[in-house]
């Protein structure tokens, strides 16, 4: 993978659009979102909170579809490996951490849903539940609503290759074909549904599906991120353009467990999860700026330094912040008054 | 006041509800050009356009899947289901997203959908196209569920589900369409949610009930009256969820005796849950046990006429059970 230019100011991220302080931003997203995921995994494992779901490896694709929309205008759909999503979309670590420790100021669901069900009508990001899939037909009703008020909002929403097999993958995806409407549908491709590799889901490539809907299939190699940022601002373009939806695979791997209650060494080895874990993009990509002489060694243990802060502060917080009260956790099942959330 | 179909004023409330609002609008298989396989939409892509009254693929998941989106996206969206009985494959994104979309937000989201779904045998539809699915719903936190019996009802109750801001099932009867015709004002008004209503006047027993059969017990309630002078009171639920808890004990209390009506088998309907009600707060002022007169407990009603007659509620059974409740 070629990351840098040999001729200054023709680098990657500048032929791409990207300003030099955006690249940069990328990279710090991408490197918060790794260390929090490493202090949820921590936590579970000291019996701070009780559960961790991880996207280890995925955030920097991740970080890169962020980058590429709109977030004045687009609607996101996240699945529950997004954190690095959902912070390039502008959710804090405090809000995650609040959400991990299931506490009442949880932005995503007031510490009633698992981790990882993210959530923020304020960050445009929709409610999410546990039953995979069912935000894809969600994404095209998203896209539905901006293309009948005439709005310039593209759906970006995001699911795992398990997911790829479920019913509301393919109805979401055909609905969308058959009116064109600005969605985006994005497989994070990281090999497993729980501990079921690839070759015992599917035969085929889960982008090739495109083409039965009668719209393009991309497959992205997810270690590239400047690659996924292209491919998905493009897709946006097309989108917003009436060309109607993309979908993107993009190939990445999970080289965690699949949630901190599930043991992988029990489905694979120790030598298959090194291998890929080698290949991550996260060192990559500081090298790439590192190479575009937009970062340095000092800047990256600053970088680090802030990042730790910033987490033992939201740690500490989220750890000590009080859980929704008990009256008010059997609340809005239906509106309070008429005309509520309008 | 003008009187018109029950299906007139599913219409209606529809043609008039897209007027007033600009968000509302209405998909489903065939509700385009054909106006549906009914002719519940009949004329509304020709009014409001294709995307208004929206042609969608079959697959039922996508139909109630695409409306929770566009619905959260502000939208006010109706989604029709052709035949109840083809809704299952919408369950997970009913009962999954749909029921829970503002509680798991802790009410940041919002979902204002309405689901039509037409319901109810009688029409030789055999086992997937007669089928009354409401008891697979009821019990969901989040989901208000209605089934009028009357035209008037019909249009008042769909304008409340539109105008209301959390996920509604209509269940219409389709039964009902063609054979229920009854006074509608031209005026807008609305059928407010969780209200029942006393249909007829009695003290001697007390029927409750909703949609088709209610009709078999009016007419079963006559004959009773004219031959022997037995008063029923009938109660219309008009909404299953949530149940109007207030006129189900008033109604109850009036007459000490109750029976309950659906066309929805009997184990797990929505009988149980009124006839449970009314145990907890009144069974002291009971003169009878609480009797319930529902579809038979089979997957769902034949299509050779005699399976289907004898699936089916009708007036004499309505009047054989009441008589027998009234005589106890």
């Amino acid at each position: 993978m070629k990351q840098a230019g040999s001729v200054q100011h023709n680098y990657r991220h500048s032929s791409l659009g990207l300003s030099d302080e955006r690249v940069v931003a990328m990279y710090k997203t991408m490197m918060m979102a790794r260390r929090f995921d490493e202090r949820g995994q921590l936590l579970q494992r000291a019996g701070k909170v009780n559960f961790h779901i991880s996207g280890i490896t995925q955030e920097p694709s991740q970080v890169a579809m962020g980058f590429a929309m709109d977030t004045e205008n687009d609607w996101f759909l996240p699945y529950y490996r997004d954190y690095g999503f959902v912070l390039s979309l502008g959710m804090t670590v405090k809000e995650l951490m609040l959400s991990l420790f299931a506490k009442g100021e949880d932005p995503n669901s007031a510490g009633r849903q698992m981790p990882g069900h993210f959530g923020s009508k304020r960050l445009r990001i929709v409610t999410g539940s546990s039953p995979v899939t069912t935000q894809v037909p969600h994404a095209t009703g998203f896209a539905l609503a901006a293309k009948m008020r005439g709005e310039p909002s593209v759906a970006l929403v995001t699911f795992g290759d398990g997911s790829s097999n479920q019913g509301d993958f393919h109805e979401g995806c055909n609905f969308a074909g058959v009116h064109q409407l600005p969605v985006i549908f994005v497989c994070e491709n990281n090999q497993y549904a729980i501990s079921m590799p690839l070759s015992k889901q599917t035969r085929g490539r889960i982008c090739d599906r495109a083409l039965g809907y009668g719209f393009p299939g991309i497959r992205v190699d997810g270690n590239d991120p400047l690659e996924v940022y292209r491919v998905v601002k493009e897709a946006r373009e097309r989108a917003l353009a009436g060309e109607g939806p993309t979908l993107i695979e993009i190939m990445t791997y999970r080289v965690t467990a699949h949630s901190t209650s599930d043991n992988d060494l029990a489905y694979r080895t120790k030598e298959e999860v090194e291998q890929h874990k080698s290949k991550d993009s996260l060192p990559v990509f500081k090298q790439y700026l590192i190479d575009a002489e937009l970062w340095s060694e000092e800047q990256e243990a600053d970088l680090q330094t802030e990042i730790r802060a910033v987490i033992d502060e939201a740690n500490e917080y989220a750890e000590k912040a009080p859980f929704q009260s008990i009256e008010d956790a059997f609340r809005h099942v239906f509106a309070e008054h008429s005309g509520e959330g309008k | 006041m003008p009187v018109i179909e029950y299906i007139d004023a599913i219409r209606l409330a529809m043609k008039e509800e897209m007027e007033r609002d600009g968000d509302v609008f209405v998909l489903g298989e065939d509700v385009g050009l054909k106006g549906g396989v009914f002719g519940t939409t009949k004329g509304l892509q020709q009014q409001f356009g294709e995307l208004r009254a929206l042609d969608a693929p079959l697959a039922e998941s996508a139909i109630a899947g695409v409306a929770i989106g566009a619905a959260m996206a502000g939208m006010k969206p109706i989604a029709e289901m052709q035949y109840s009985d083809f809704m299952f494959p919408a369950t997970n994104q009913i009962i999954s997203e749909a029921a829970k979309i503002r509680y798991r937000s802790n009410n940041d989201w919002d979902c204002p959908v309405v689901i039509r779904a037409p319901i109810g045998g009688g029409v030789f539809g055999g086992l997937y196209h007669s089928q009354c699915p409401e008891s697979v719903f009821f019990g969901t936190p989040g989901l208000k569920i209605v089934a009028p019996a009357t035209a008037y009802d019909a249009k008042g109750l769909l304008k409340a589900a539109i105008r209301d801001p959390d996920p509604v099932l209509f269940f219409e009867n389709k039964k009902c369409y063609r054979l229920i015709s009854d006074e509608v004002p031209d005026e807008d008004y609305i059928v407010p949610i969780g209200k029942s209503k006393v249909m007829r006047e009695g003290a001697d027993l007390t029927v409750i009930g909703y949609s088709m059969p209610l009709h078999f017990a009016m007419q079963a309630a006559e004959e009773l009256s004219l031959e022997h002078g037995i008063e029923a009171h009938i109660l219309d639920l008009r909404t299953i969820q949530p149940l109007d808890r207030e006129g189900i004990l008033e109604a109850a209390a009036k007459t000490g005796k109750v029976l309950i009506v659906h066309e929805d088998n009997k184990t797990g309907g929505v009988g149980a849950e009124v006839a449970a009600m009314i145990a907890e707060e009144l069974l002291y002022d009971l003169d009878a046990p609480i009797r319930r007169l529902c579809g038979p407990d089979v997957p769902a009603m034949p299509i050779n006429p005699p399976g289907e007659k004898h699936f089916l509620l009708n007036k004499e059974k309505l009047k054989t059970a009441m008589l027998e409740l009234a005589r106890y």
